[in-house]
């Protein structure tokens, strides 16, 4: 009997089971959790990338309608979009883990996303056995997520000095789906700013790095002025994960966009932000992600 | 792929947690989920009766661990036992090691045969007598009676471990036992039970930095002052409590480089070792994950002596394994007398023995309906693709539910403990 499940259908397995952990007999198994942890951890970094090869793809094709930028930007863009992509899942080969970070990672994953995209876009069914095609059968078809806002960004590439206009499509309304969403608000003020039903929070890029420091800075219900975005959404977050209601996709993709890993050590490392121009949306919910800490982890260490 | 509750099988509380010689080998422990603990002794030979030659009887039988519940942290802590150890025997009582997640305890096991008849002051059912119809003294003797077998607790050893214990074990000074939990590993005086020092302590500053847990320890069998402990990342570290009090610093580290076409998203989960033992002679280490044992030479860090494949055919099975948490079932591994053949369990309630000298392996099964008394056992073949002959199993066949993960080899002898979840099967081998 063979099972392939897809990283959406692991990632809420993973929740349920942690989920659980909290009610049985004899306390939470630090163990068994730390081990959920690193699945949910594979499986978010092959769910990311896997959005980011769509985003990728779908504005491959917008490009070649419209034929606004010199291709050289976008494909710019969409390498600085993805740090955290590891260079290899954008060609579903096996799972490479640690994320890399720098210049030459990115740039094969942004060339490598369109041949996987095209390879990968009709899903096949479920390959048995080996870990490529496991991963190749879990391509999420982009009809899975509804349009909730769509949105505009417009960027400036502190490179070029080419401000572009990007259709952050599925990866931003994903964020956006629930009210708890930590990274709507785009960076820049502008037309067509979403505003998203429900988005509570503006979320500024420069805030990012002094978020990072903020994370453990107050208790749980405490705003610090900087905004560490995560901290009122801990309770919030918990009940909204409901293990009996069959999750549906902009739930797990919210999740996955707040949760983190639980343990920073797990997490692939966030890369120098100095070596960066001004993310794209879509970076900005893995930053998140990636950045956001604590809530999880003290759900599990109940100690 | 289903795992049926285990309830199918029988009482919840009677399924066996740990199995465990004494170092003579005349008695089997086994402690249960129940938290009781029941003990086994091996019958002397005799010449009347040459058929049950070595036969194990049940020889006491105690409540070793109760549930508690802790009000602090608002958690029951469950009164399964996750260890046995036996001390060696310095007198006519035997004494061992129990725990479950947080208490270890120390028990004296002994006997009693006789008891003091004709006393003065009181008769033979225990009533006062009158010092007035007292005329003349006595002095009371010792008179058979039928074997009666108690076990006492003489050691509670609590409040050390704030997350789970999994291991103990006895150092070969004899005067102290090392208690392993998650993050932390205590020493302790078996005189001494309020207080234990802290001799390794693996958590992080910050908890969300956390990324490996201790899952086992053990003492090396002459060397008391070294010890190994295993990680959920795959790696053991050998400390020498000679360097410093606190062991952080590994003195050596056993890690084998991850096979890169094996990468999927359980690579974690079945890297992380079960279970380490030292083998007798103390120069290797055996270690368990879930596909595969290993063994280790003490004098080798950067990879293993030998690799043998338990049930490779769970490979691609790993996410239904992971969906019905099976993936994170703990197999132990044992080391016959002579170290020469290792055993562990499986699922569908085989077990398998690798012969390190003859590459040989064989697949057994422990289940009353395979195994009558001095039936031969028949090795097992599990068929992992194409055709299945007529007496191999199919891996979609397999009955997950039924594992067994604890198992105990005689310390000299050719004779087996095997846990099949609540059922308790000793092998002999007629050959000697």
């Amino acid at each position: 009997m063979e099972c392939a499940l897809d990283a959406q259908s692991l990632i809420s397995i993973s929740l349920r089971k942690i989920h659980s952990s909290r009610t049985q007999r004899g306390g939470i198994k630090l163990h068994k959790n730390l081990l959920v942890s690193y699945v949910l951890r594979n499986a978010r970094q092959l769910y990311l990338s896997e959005r980011y090869a769509e985003l990728y793809r779908r504005q491959q094709q917008q490009q070649q309608q419209q034929q606004q930028q010199p291709p050289h930007h976008q494909h710019q863009h969409l390498a600085y979009a993805a740090p955290g992509m590891p260079a290899s899942a954008a060609d579903f080969g096996p799972l490479q883990l640690g994320g890399g970070g720098d210049a030459e990672a990115r740039e094969p994953a942004a060339r490598a996303a369109p041949q996987a995209a095209a390879a990968a876009s009709p899903p096949a069914s479920p390959a048995p056995a080996s870990s490529p095609g496991f991963y190749r059968g879990a391509y999420p078809a982009p009809s899975d997520f509804g349009v909730h806002c769509s949105s505009q960004t417009t960027v400036l590439d502190l490179d070029t000095h080419v401000v572009t206009t990007v259709e952050n499509g599925y990866l931003h309304q994903d964020c956006c789906a629930s009210a708890h969403c930590l990274c709507c608000g785009q960076g820049a003020p502008g037309p067509g700013l979403a505003s998203a039903a429900g988005c509570k929070r503006k979320y500024y890029p420069g805030q990012e790095e002094d978020d990072d420091d903020e994370e453990d800075a107050g208790d749980l219900g405490a705003e610090p002025p900087g905004g560490a975005p995560f901290a009122p959404c801990k309770r919030a977050r918990f009940e909204d994960f409901c293990p009996d209601s069959s999750p549906d996709a902009s739930n797990i993709s919210n999740l996955i966009s707040i949760f983190g890993s639980g343990f920073s050590g797990l997490v692939s490392r966030q890369p120098d932000s100095s070596e960066q121009p001004p993310p794209l949306n879509g970076q900005l919910c893995a930053k998140q992600a990636l950045a956001s800490l604590g809530a999880w982890t003290r759900a599990i260490v109940a100690f | 792929m289903n795992c049926p509750d285990e309830s199918t099988y029988g009482n919840k509380a009677d399924i066996i947690s740990t199995v465990e010689f004494n170092h003579t080998g005349e008695l089997l422990a086994t402690g249960d989920k129940g938290g009781r603990v029941v003990i086994f002794q091996r019958e002397q030979e005799s010449k009347n009766q040459v058929h049950r030659r070595g036969e194990y009887n049940v020889y006491s039988t105690f409540q070793s661990h109760e549930p508690e519940f802790d009000y602090l942290k608002s958690l029951e802590i469950e009164e399964k036992i996750n260890k046995i150890r036996w001390l060696p025997q310095q007198n006519a009582a035997y004494f061992l090691l129990s725990t479950n997640d947080k208490t270890v305890k120390l028990w004296k096991v002994s006997e009693r045969d006789k008891r003091p008849e004709g006393y003065n002051l009181k008769d033979e059912e225990g009533r006062l007598r009158d010092p007035a119809t007292i005329t003349t003294l006595r002095v009371p003797v010792l008179r058979p009676m039928d074997l009666m077998v108690e076990a006492t607790p003489r050691r509670v050893f609590a409040n050390a471990h704030t997350y789970h214990i999994n291991s103990i074990s006895v150092n070969s000074d004899y005067e102290t036992y090392m208690s392993a939990d998650d993050l932390r590993i205590n020493l302790w005086n078996f005189e001494i039970t309020n207080q234990s020092f802290n001799i390794v302590d693996i958590k992080p500053a910050n908890m969300e930095e956390l990324t490996e847990v201790i899952t086992a320890a053990e003492f090396h069998p002459h060397h008391c002052n070294t010890f190994v402990y295993s990680s959920s990342k795959g790696t053991i570290r050998l400390c020498d409590m000679r360097a410093s009090a606190l062991c952080d610093r590994h003195t050596k580290f056993f890690e084998e480089p991850e096979d890169p076409s094996n990468r999927s998203f359980f690579s974690e989960i079945i890297s992380s070792i079960s279970d380490v033992k030292f083998s007798h002679s103390g120069r290797y280490i055996m270690t368990r994950d879930y596909l595969t044992v290993k063994v280790w030479d003490l004098n080798m860090e950067n990879r293993p002596m030998e690799t043998y494949q338990v049930h490779d055919y769970l490979r691609s099975k790993l996410c239904s394994l992971y969906e019905n948490d099976c993936i994170f079932d703990k197999f132990e591994c044992v080391w016959n007398g002579s170290d020469s053949v290792i055993m562990t369990g499986s699922y569908n309630n085989f077990f398998r023995m690798f012969d390190r000298n003859t590459k040989r392996d064989v697949t057994l099964e422990a289940s009353r309906e395979n195994s009558k008394p001095r039936a031969i056992l028949k090795p097992r073949k599990v068929c992992v693709g194409g055709k299945r002959r007529k007496d191999e199993i199919s891996v979609d066949s397999l009955d997950f539910s039924k594992k067994i993960l604890h198992t105990a080899w005689h310390p000299s002898e050719n004779i087996i403990a095997v846990a099949a979840t609540n059922n308790l099967y000793i092998f002999q081998d007629k050959v000697n």
